[in-house]
């Protein structure tokens, strides 16, 4: 294990741009972290950390220098993979006739700065969904391909975070280029510096950095074992896919319902959810269409409209779908859970639901 | 190659079947590609600058050089389609899902229920089981409609009733008189066809609630749950299983369906807003 | 030919009754035939028989003034037609026409109810298997109330 020292952040993200990755990672907006292009160290969130609860995020000092001090934020490193909403191919009339130019795809070369473990796992996850079927998602595995990875560990938990129970942190076990632990201790900044690839080892190679000494290695156990011992919440996950498809008919899906908004906050924040839609346009001439895809939700009435009506008609169904794909059916599409224990879907919802409380009601009445 | 981008073909033909359904035979517009597909399966139909529906294929599988849908104007899209004329362009992507369980049914009777428009996608089972016709048992036909006007492919219907090795049945729902056939609902054919329950595979493709009554009927008849093969629908985006629309539990209609075995969504069939 | 007895025997609905029971039906039976377009029995006259069908197809139709007669269901072969000579006061309610050549076994009703009152073990058989045809056709019946190949559909909640 390697040391990069605080002072010489800012050369990794010269030499991821060096060889001509764009670096995107955590800055703060809009009373938030968020996910966009940084130039150098001092774009991140120095000295800012979260914090999360049911409903409520906010944002404060810290009473150190530390670059990913915090959590997560809303954002997810989705947006960059799939895209919110990006067109797919556009047709111009010819005659009786049309013919269709799909959109080139964009060849951006992104380098994540700061993929929680959660995230890393979580882009597992869609990697399955986009790219391990007969079909693939050609736009999503090509950025996907290219991208670069620096994961960092968390050395604290957020007060919604259950990553230990859905077994993804909270250290990046594999599949980052470069790994990342935080070390802010006795007047010393450094980071903890693991490759998991040969293009990891190549930007590595390109920066200074020294070998680890045992006392070093052994602080950033210590801070990530510290951050296991600390989650904000708890999922039970034993039997969940059972328990959850066995009670399909819970009162506990009503009493969700009255609270549920069916606002969308977390299909939206979650780092898993993929669903997508289509939009069709026509400009005003009729001679030119154009088809995008935009990401959309479980939650709204028309997702699951055919001809006649929704077959979701009811907040609770939408509920239901939702949390049961998620933790249960998941399992059957893509042989895990479609949970990272992130707790975005917590923090973000408006009314404070709660997916562990959620599962928590239904597990103790069904013993 | 991309699978969200269709490819152009041709209207080579509209014909209207009733009041409001109607068929798109369609070619190619570059080359001479084939186009194989399974009884069952489905395209994604777009139109220019209204949108892009899944509709099953109704043709011949084993004629590959044109591609038929049979539809029923009922949204925006379809509507459209039906106003297109030979020579007008479609994009098509597909064919997708899963497919009737012809090859596995051989040596069974075979029981063919459809409901309404359900006998488009179940007219490419019936294709394919006479080009074998000797490697099945009985073969019933059993199909229903609103009115005797409403009947879909009135003339192969028609064709099929006259040879000896089918039973086919129609079935309207209501009808003046001058109608001579069958009055009622489908289900009430099952106990009057002709099958060996102990050895027989089923086929349902109509409304959900009519294909659950035939379920129900076929079940007391002695069928089992695993010969029972119906045809699913949910809303549909993408085709591929990305877009996360068509879930059913834990399948996708797309890509795990649009043809099930009863056994496999048994769990899920009829709960309410699965 | 064979005997009524017999032929009662094999049909659906009295399959595995008591031959003791079949004993007594006999005596209340004949055979019949209706050609295409005979009527069977016609709304509001007096329904002096219970039709075993063996073939053919019979039309259930009801008369309105506006359309004429509108066909409600057909049956034929396997199924039973008219419980009205249960239900007093014992008049069809609608028009039975055949529609093909139609067989049947024709119970006379009146000597059917006084075997059943005389023998409720038979009467209550006959009620049993009589229930499951009235199911069987209700179920059916709400089905095609559903008007489910229809394009308009009820609104939703």
């Amino acid at each position: 294990m390697k040391i990069l020292i605080r002072s010489n952040f800012d050369l990794l993200l010269e030499a991821l741009r060096k060889n001509n990755y764009k670096t995107i990672g955590p800055t703060v907006r809009d009373g938030a972290i968020v996910y966009d292009e940084i130039n150098s160290t001092s774009d991140l969130p120095i000295g800012w950390t979260d914090k999360q609860d049911a409903g409520n995020y906010r944002l404060e000092k810290r009473n150190d220098d530390a670059l990913f001090g915090y959590v997560v934020g809303p954002q997810s490193w989705k947006k960059f993979l799939n895209p919110p909403v990006y067109k797919l191919w556009q047709a111009d009339k010819r005659g009786h006739n049309f013919e269709i130019i799909p959109e080139k795809i964009e060849e951006t070369k992104y380098a994540f700065i700061g993929v929680r473990p959660c995230e890393l796992n979580a882009i597992f996850i869609q990697d399955k969904v986009f790219t391990s079927g007969e079909y693939v998602n050609k736009n999503y595995k090509l950025r996907r391909d290219n991208a670069f990875i620096v994961a960092v560990n968390c050395v604290e938990s957020g007060g919604t975070c259950f990553c230990v129970s859905m077994n993804t942190g909270p250290k990046a076990e594999k599949g980052f280029d470069i790994s990342l632990t935080e070390i802010v201790k006795d007047g010393h900044h450094n980071f903890l510096i693991e490759t998991g690839s040969e293009k990891g080892e190549k930007i590595l190679s390109e920066i200074p950095h020294r070998t680890a000494v045992q006392n070093e290695i052994d602080s950033g156990n210590e801070l990530i074992n510290n951050a296991a011992a600390t989650m904000g919440r708890v999922l039970d996950t034993s039997n969940i896919k059972n328990l959850l498809l066995n009670n399909l008919d819970h009162p506990q899906w009503d009493k969700v319902a009255e609270r549920c908004l069916s606002c969308a906050n977390c299909t939206m924040v979650c780092p898993t959810c993929f669903c997508t839609t289509i939009e069709d346009t026509t400009d005003l001439t009729g001679e030119h269409a154009e088809r995008w895809q935009k990401w959309d939700s479980c939650f709204t009435i028309d997702f699951s409209y055919i001809h006649g009506g929704s077959i979701r008609n009811s907040v609770k169904s939408r509920y239901r779908q939702w949390m049961t794909h998620k933790l249960a059916t998941w399992h059957d599409q893509f042989g895990s859970s479609g949970c990272v224990g992130c707790g975005r879907c917590i923090t973000w919802c408006p009314v404070g639901i709660d997916i562990t409380e959620e599962v928590r009601a239904i597990k103790e009445s069904s013993k | 190659m991309n699978p969200m981008i269709p490819n152009p073909y041709i209207i080579q033909k509209v014909k209207k079947e009733t009041q409001d359904v109607f068929t798109v035979e369609l070619i190619p517009a570059e080359g001479e590609q084939k186009f194989s597909f399974g009884a069952g399966q489905f395209n994604m139909l777009y139109i220019f600058g209204t949108g892009e529906v899944p509709i099953s294929i109704s043709g011949d599988p084993n004629k590959s050089d044109v591609l038929i849908h049979t539809t029923r104007t009922v949204g925006t899209v379809t509507k459209a389609m039906s106003k297109l004329k030979t020579g007008d362009t479609i994009g098509v992507r597909g064919p997708y899902g899963s497919t009737w369980p012809v090859k596995e049914a051989i040596g069974n009777d075979v029981v063919i229920i459809a409901g309404g428009i359900g006998l488009a996608p179940l007219r490419t089972v019936i294709y394919e089981i006479l080009r074998e016709r000797e490697s099945y048992g009985r073969i019933a036909i059993l199909y229903g409609t609103r009115t005797p006007e409403d009947i879909l492919f009135k003339r192969e219907l028609e064709k099929l009733k006259s040879r000896l090795d089918l039973d086919v049945q129609v079935t309207v729902d209501r009808a003046a008189r001058g109608w001579n056939g069958n009055v009622g609902v489908v289900t009430t054919l099952i106990p009057r066809a002709r099958f060996d329950p102990k050895n027989t595979t089923a086929m349902i493709c109509g409304p959900e609630i009519m294909m659950k009554y035939s379920i129900s009927e076929l079940m007391k008849s002695g069928l089992s749950a695993e010969k029972i093969f119906l045809s699913m629908e949910r809303n549909m985006k993408c085709g591929v299983g990305f877009c996360g629309h068509c879930q059913y539990g834990p399948e996708f209609i797309c890509k795990d369906g649009p043809v099930f075995s009863y056994k496999k969504i048994k769990h899920l069939f009829g709960k309410r807003e699965i | 030919m064979e005997s009524l007895e017999k032929i009662l025997q094999q049909h659906p609905f009295i399959q595995g009754l008591a031959p003791e029971h079949v004993q007594l039906i006999v005596g209340c039976a004949k055979n019949a035939v209706f050609e295409a377009g005979k009527f069977l029995f016609k709304e509001d006259e007096e329904a002096g028989e219970f039709y075993i069908l063996r073939s053919g197809k019979v039309s259930l139709e009801i008369y309105t003034p506006e359309y004429g007669p509108v066909a409600i269901q057909t049956v034929g072969e396997g199924d039973i037609l008219g419980w009205s000579w249960l239900i007093p006061p014992y008049f069809w309610r609608m028009d039975g026409r055949a529609i093909e050549t139609t067989r049947a076994i024709s119970l006379d009703g009146k000597c059917l109810r006084g075997k059943c009152e005389k023998d409720p073990k038979l009467g209550y058989e006959l009620m049993k298997r009589l229930a499951n045809v009235f199911e069987q056709r209700l179920n059916a019946m709400r089905l095609q109330l559903l008007d489910i190949y229809s394009i308009k559909v009820p609104n939703k909640k």
